[in-house]
């Protein structure tokens, strides 16, 4: 049965822009993405929303429902009050392009600043094997779908721009971490980059990529952390930077 | 303008639109850590009560200095001068640095108060007031990197923690097989910081966390994923240890003061 929903969206461009409010029928089972569509479709006519396969694993749909970084395809009506006013925003660490939408395009260009994986020199195409508490490890991460929800919310660069030149952020932390456990990866210094080309000594472990992550990876336990451990290994702790020296890396 | 206030993103007036209570848990956070950080500061120069018929505070263990009571210290051994530059020290400040030290560069704890002290940022997606941040790339925070240093000698305390702990099924007159509401109390904070050492991330890492290939160590992928499983309520056990220390230091601390008196159940 339908009711009436009282929704703020936010409208404008990277010049301009406010809250506008609007009232819109919402269904019940529905999710925000469908009521954003509605007032598209009956009030809104040129509003910019970004989404895709409104299944939860695309990553496109991200935006800030009532402030915190979220999917609206994931997001049900049910979820808030009633009587509750749901502010819809665009992504608040990008820069925006039009409405709900914001350009990302700094993500793509942090991703192409890590090194690909790296077989070794000798094997052929189709000849990796590998055990499977190996591959177990990192599929975690395959899980990622890229909303850049974590990037959204990461303080390091939502709350300070000027560190985006030097800061990855969590969605690469996890693409490094897993290309540094990868058991026939041999780039070597991925541990060093990650701390003084990506900026891994810049987070500091607050989990909010780790509470926004709709797949919810255990970035900050599982990639980030384990990576600032590696990082001491090379970097502050004597003892392993001896046994390092005495090739115990190769024991691995 | 930096920030969520950068001149190219949405133009939006509020440091955050969140609408729940996101103030709530750093506020109590920073209740509660400053709350212990004022008691700990007072028993550790208080220099007093902390021994009591086989029970000692875990805030004075071990009890190395010259200056300790006789029976707390173990079987007399005490190496370090009352003294140090002709000021006297209290036995618990000669080791509080290491626990303290371990909880200051414990990887749940630095959550908890740069979200509740340092406001870095004080809930997610909420602006932080700082202009500038570095995180941990400069000293000071770069010492953050010292944790597994911490958990080696924490490691060392909760041996000597679990030894208060079994000393305390003694009676007033030294005789074993016996059980007091003190034995309780020792058994469950030394028991409580072993659970938070062992679910340490740096534990994680040490016992097989830094491996590429589990499949060629399974002793270490075994215990690594048994650390795992604990990592998982590393937070947990952060707040029942530190309740669990403070709770045996003001028990030893009252019974020592005669306040209250230590139930034997046998």
């Amino acid at each position: 049965m339908a009711r009436k929903l009282n929704l703020r969206i936010w409208r404008g461009d990277s010049k301009n822009g406010e809250l506008k409010d609007v009232q819109v029928d919402v269904n019940e089972g529905e999710v925000v993405l469908d009521v954003i569509h509605r007032v598209q479709a009956t009030q809104m006519g040129d509003l910019a929303v970004r989404w895709n396969c409104k299944a939860g694993k695309c990553g496109s749909c991200s935006m800030e429902i009532n402030g915190k970084p979220r999917l609206a395809c994931m997001t049900q009506v049910a979820s808030f009050d009633e009587n509750e006013t749901i502010t819809v925003t665009p992504l608040r660490a990008f820069p925006v392009i039009k409405d709900l939408v914001t350009d990302v395009s700094f993500n793509y260009k942090k991703a192409m600043e890590i090194p690909a994986y790296e077989p070794p020199k000798d094997l052929a195409p189709g000849e990796a094997r590998m055990e499977q508490v190996d591959v177990e490890r990192s599929q975690e991460f395959r899980k990622c779908i890229e909303c850049f929800l974590c990037q959204n919310t990461c303080h390091v660069i939502r709350d300070h721009e000027e560190n985006k030149k030097s800061f990855a952020g969590p969605r690469f932390f996890i693409r490094i971490a897993e290309l540094d456990m990868h058991p026939l990866d041999i780039l070597k210094n991925r541990k060093r980059t990650a701390q003084e080309e990506h900026g891994l000594g810049m987070c500091n472990i607050t989990k909010c990529c780790t509470e926004v992550c709709p797949e919810h990876i255990r970035i900050t336990d599982n990639a980030i952390i384990p990576m600032k451990e590696r990082v001491v290994d090379i970097k502050y702790d004597p003892s392993r930077m001896f046994a390092g020296l005495l090739k115990r890396e190769k024991r691995d | 303008m930096s920030g969520v206030f950068s001149p190219t993103r949405a133009k939006i007036e509020e440091r955050t639109l969140r609408t729940d209570k996101w103030w709530l848990e750093p506020a109590i956070t920073f209740g509660v850590l400053i709350s212990f950080v004022i008691y700990a500061t007072f028993r550790a120069f208080e220099g007093a009560n902390y021994y009591k018929d086989h029970l000692i505070s875990p805030f004075y263990s071990p009890c190395l200095s010259q200056a300790c009571v006789p029976e707390a210290t173990i079987g007399g051994w005490a190496p370090v001068s009352a003294e140090i530059f002709n000021f006297a020290l209290s036995p618990a400040l000669i080791i509080l640095i290491f626990p303290l030290g371990f909880r200051m560069t414990c990887y749940y704890y630095r959550k908890a108060y740069y979200r509740s002290f340092w406001m870095s940022p004080p809930a997610c997606a909420v602006a932080e007031p700082h202009k500038k941040y570095t995180g941990e790339t400069r000293a000071p925070l770069i010492l953050q990197n010292s944790h597994r240093y911490f958990f080696y000698m924490g490691l060392v305390f909760n041996v000597f923690l679990t030894y208060d702990a079994i000393i305390s099924f003694k009676s007033v007159e030294g005789e074993w097989g016996h059980m007091s509401v003190g034995s309780l109390v020792l058994l469950a904070s030394s028991t409580l910081l072993w659970f938070y050492s062992l679910s340490c991330h740096s534990c994680r890492h040490t016992v097989g966390g830094r491996l590429k290939h589990f499949s060629k160590h399974p002793i270490r992928y075994k215990i690594w994923s048994w650390v795992s499983v604990l990592n998982h309520s590393h937070q947990k056990f952060a707040w029942y240890s530190l309740f669990g220390v403070a709770f045996a230091d003001i028990y030893v601390r009252q019974v020592a003061t005669g306040a209250w008196t230590n139930f034997y159940f046998f």
